[in-house]
């Protein structure tokens, strides 16, 4: 276990100013005073913080310092190291970047902070009252008669708010570009497809809450000028249907959706879209070719949606936990989300905690939180006194973490300087006594059988890779073979057509880099964790 | 024979939506178990979709069928949250007890045995779904007790 | 509904009746019946709960649903409300457990101490 951890940021400008040197040095010092097994040096991609020479952060302190020089380096040990003492004269204070934020008004639970969740697990989600009676249409009621469009939407730029199906882009501008678009007609979709293994979060929503969706694409509608609303919600999902559908008529039972809500002129309507079972189409552009009655296979892009969308019309498609926030940064506004969080990620997170751990289930947290806080202090660590092996962020195509990354702020920035991404929110932990190539094989398994088979990438990529994999956990892998499972890996990466393709190979590369020992022994016959049933070779059947 | 006016029925109930084909193909699945060629060509004839279209649709999602399955449909889940926490054994234990492989369907008609995708509820992997109803928290021996209650009854809630 | 005032008139009923009811019901029993908790059998220990209060006509009890808590590894989860008092969340709930509710902390105000998860 080690007491303090040293992030020290690798960026091309702190590179130029003698990170490398730096780094260096503390490893030396650091083992010459016999701390090596007590302070871990982690090497980290930006801390956001630039032109101010070599930047480190120490945790758990969580101190920055910065235009550290080689120099420094023996007074950092002795003074903060073993004393405990910052060094003033590096100590680095404006680093607003990643400080995580929480206003005294919202509700928590521990570390947690509710605000999607807010209603989820307390109010009768088959009730339109109870809804109301916690401030629910509040904020549509008063944008349909105080607001102008423009500043809807201008709200909402103004939060910061980054879409929560895993791509983060600004969802204000995404409704700028709609919103600039002449048609007859614009469609909303609620992206309720929620397939990435491990993820619930929108289930829970839609089961939990579900009134919060309808009033968050209402405000929507409003804003970029639709007067149709479409959930698409995956099959599986019986009790989301069941719930969106009668909260649905409830709404439109209150005039709450149908023609001039609130006395205003504006006419907004929603109807749910089953879907059939397909991954893929939770991307965006399969999920409109679905709800056009078609096999949903990815559309080129661009144009993109809020130009040519569903049924060739200007259409928006949000995630559930994006359209959730949308009511509350209406009613409190843009300075009270951004109040939530760290400066380039604000507002909250919805993570599901699942895999080897002892408290799974699902949490929303600030923005900017690590890793190990969610691990060791909401989800109580893992099972059986077992070690951490890696987690896996955003669901199967998620980045890889491992035990190095423990004291990573989980903020879109941070998250994407070392290689990984929130995602979906996915929070998958691993724990030792299971094996890493028989875990990847179980990616591959998953893309094989979720590749919609429109592109030669992905189809006979994923095919490959998987090929290569049973070989390694039959025991019947070769040398090469893990180089040519590299090579196809990164084609597949830049060949693929859409993101499920290019996704598809970044946990297999990053189980490649953190434990690639653990796949050469996998062509040697040797499984760490015993479960790849390797060929017994005479020998072992001997012993 | 299948009563291919029922199909007409279908088409006709969703003439006020717009693009509903698989909507049209859900309500024939359940109609008549399974999307045969014979009903598939009533439902091509009647919208005036391609068959070959219509053919693609009810191949690519995986909660069309165009093959006849049993009367339970067993599905297992397999990613990655449910296997770290040992979906493999339960579904071992599954084929030894129905004697299937997955895709495949007991001689008896009884049991379908199929892979599902995520069900979002990994909290109590590993997990299963018979028809629509979903079982958490598995041991091998518990998806053998489900299954064998639903032999007896029909089909039994958790 | 035509105006805000309509809406804030609906919203204040709302908030009255849920206070109401909390008032006129010694004890609220929420059962949280997301498909998390169905999988692990919550049905079962909604019908146990309502059944042993049928029973034993109890009359000063109100029975939910809600969604999921978040605590899904603890479905199926059960809480017990009482005006002033914390709120008691009962994990990993049997039937046989449900009706030890009924009988001890709603009958006879004893809390089931050994299934209890969570105090609030």
């Amino acid at each position: 276990m080690h007491r303090f951890h040293i992030l020290i940021a690798m960026d091309s400008h702190t590179i130029a100013q003698g990170a490398r040197a730096v780094k260096d040095a503390l490893v030396q010092d650091l083992t010459l005073a016999g701390l090596a097994q007590e302070v871990r040096v982690v090497e980290t991609g930006t801390l956001g913080i630039y032109g101010k020479g070599v930047v480190m952060v120490i945790f758990p302190d969580a101190v920055y310092y910065a235009g550290v020089k080689v120099e420094d380096v023996a007074e950092i040990i002795s003074e903060h190291i073993m004393k405990g003492r910052i060094v003033e004269r590096l100590h680095y204070r404006d680093i607003p970047a990643q400080e995580v934020r929480v206003d005294e008004k919202t509700p928590r639970i521990g570390k947690q902070v509710r605000v999607v969740l807010k209603n989820a697990g307390s109010i009768d989600p088959e009730s339109i009252e109870e809804y109301i009676a916690e401030d629910g249409y509040e904020a549509l009621g008063r944008a349909l008669t105080e607001m102008t469009p423009e500043q809807v939407m201008e709200e909402v730029k103004k939060s910061g708010l980054q879409g929560r199906g895993g791509a983060f882009f600004p969802t204000g501008v995404k409704w700028g570009f709609a919103a600039r678009e002449k048609s007859d007609e614009k469609f909303i979709i609620c992206n309720a497809d929620e397939g990435e293994p491990g993820t619930f979060k929108d289930r829970l929503i839609l089961e939990g809450d579900p009134h919060s969706i309808i009033e968050g694409m209402a405000l929507a509608g409003y804003a970029v000028g639709a007067q149709q609303g479409y959930v698409y919600i995956r099959g599986e999902y019986r009790m989301s249907i069941q719930h969106m559908q009668m909260a649905i008529d409830q709404a439109r039972k209150n005039g709450l959706l149908g023609k001039k809500i609130f006395g205003s002129k504006f006419n907004f309507d929603i109807e749910i879209r089953e879907g059939a079972g397909a991954y893929i189409c939770g991307e965006e552009t399969a999920l409109i070719e679905s709800i056009e009655g078609k096999r949903g296979e990815p559309r080129n892009k661009p144009p993109f949606p809020p130009s040519v969308g569903l049924w060739g019309k200007p259409t928006i498609v949000n995630n559930v936990e994006t359209l959730a926030n949308i009511a509350q940064i209406i009613l409190k506004g843009a300075s009270w989300f951004r109040g939530l969080g760290t400066q380039n990620s604000p507002g909250t997170k919805v993570f599901t905690l699942v895999g080897n751990i002892n408290n799974p289930g699902l949490i929303e947290v600030p923005m900017g939180i690590t890793l190990r806080e969610i691990v060791y202090d909401i989800g109580h660590g893992i099972p059986g006194g077992k070690g951490f092996l890696l987690a896996q962020l955003g669901g199967t195509t998620g980045g890889i973490l491992t035990s190095e990354h423990l004291d990573l702020p989980l903020a879109v920035d941070s998250l994407r300087a070392a290689g990984a991404g929130m995602g979906s929110g996915a929070l998958l932990v691993v724990d030792d006594r299971q094996c890493v190539v028989d875990l990847v094989q179980n990616f591959v398994e998953f893309f094989v059988h979720e590749s919609c088979g429109l592109c030669t990438m992905c189809r006979e990529g994923n095919g490959r890779l998987l090929e290569l994999l049973q070989r390694l956990t039959t025991g019947k892998g070769v040398a090469g073979d893990i180089a040519l499972m590299e090579n196809l890996a990164s084609t597949m990466m830049r060949g693929a057509f859409c993101g499920l393709g290019q996704a598809a190979p970044i946990p297999i590369l990053g189980c490649l880099r953190y434990f690639r020992d653990e796949f050469i022994q996998h062509t040697q016959g040797v499984c760490r964790a015993g479960r790849c049933k390797m060929q017994a070779s005479d020998d072992t059947a001997a012993a | 024979m299948p009563n291919l006016n029922k199909v007409d029925t279908i088409v006709k109930s969703y003439e006020n939506m717009r693009t509903p084909l698989i909507y049209i193909l859900k309500d024939v699945q359940n109609e008549f178990g399974h999307l045969s060629e014979e009903v598939l060509t009533q439902v091509a004839k009647t919208t005036r979709i391609p068959l070959s279209e219509i053919y693609g649709v009810a191949t690519f999602y995986s909660l069309f069928t165009v093959k006849s399955k049993g009367k339970h449909i067993i599905r297992c889940c397999n990613n990655a949250p449910c296997h770290v926490n040992g979906s493999n054994e339960v579904l071992d234990k599954i084929k030894t007890y129905l004697g299937i492989e997955v895709g495949e369907t007991t001689a008896d008609g009884e049991f379908t045995l199929e892979y599902t995708s995520c069900l979002g509820v990994c909290a109590v992997a590993p997990v299963l779904m018979v028809n629509e109803e979903i079982y958490g928290n598995l041991t091998p021996e518990k998806a053998v007790a489900i299954l064998k209650d639903y032999k007896m009854k029909g089909s039994v809630h958790a | 509904m035509k105006t805000l005032s309509d809406l804030r008139a609906i919203k204040e009923k709302a908030r009255k009746e849920m206070a109401a009811r909390e008032q006129s019901a010694k004890y609220r029993v929420v059962v949280a019946m997301g498909t998390c908790g169905i999988a692990a059998g919550a049905r079962a220990v909604m019908s146990a709960i309502l059944d042993e209060i049928n029973k034993r006509n109890i009359a000063d009890t109100i029975v939910t649903q809600t969604g999921c808590l978040g605590y899904c590894d603890q479905e199926p989860l059960v809480q017990v409300a009482q005006a002033d008092k914390e709120t008691i969340t009962y994990g990993k709930v049997t039937p046989e457990i449900a009706r030890r509710i009924v009988v001890d902390h709603i009958a006879g105000d004893r809390i089931v101490s050994d299934h209890v998860f969570m105090q609030t």
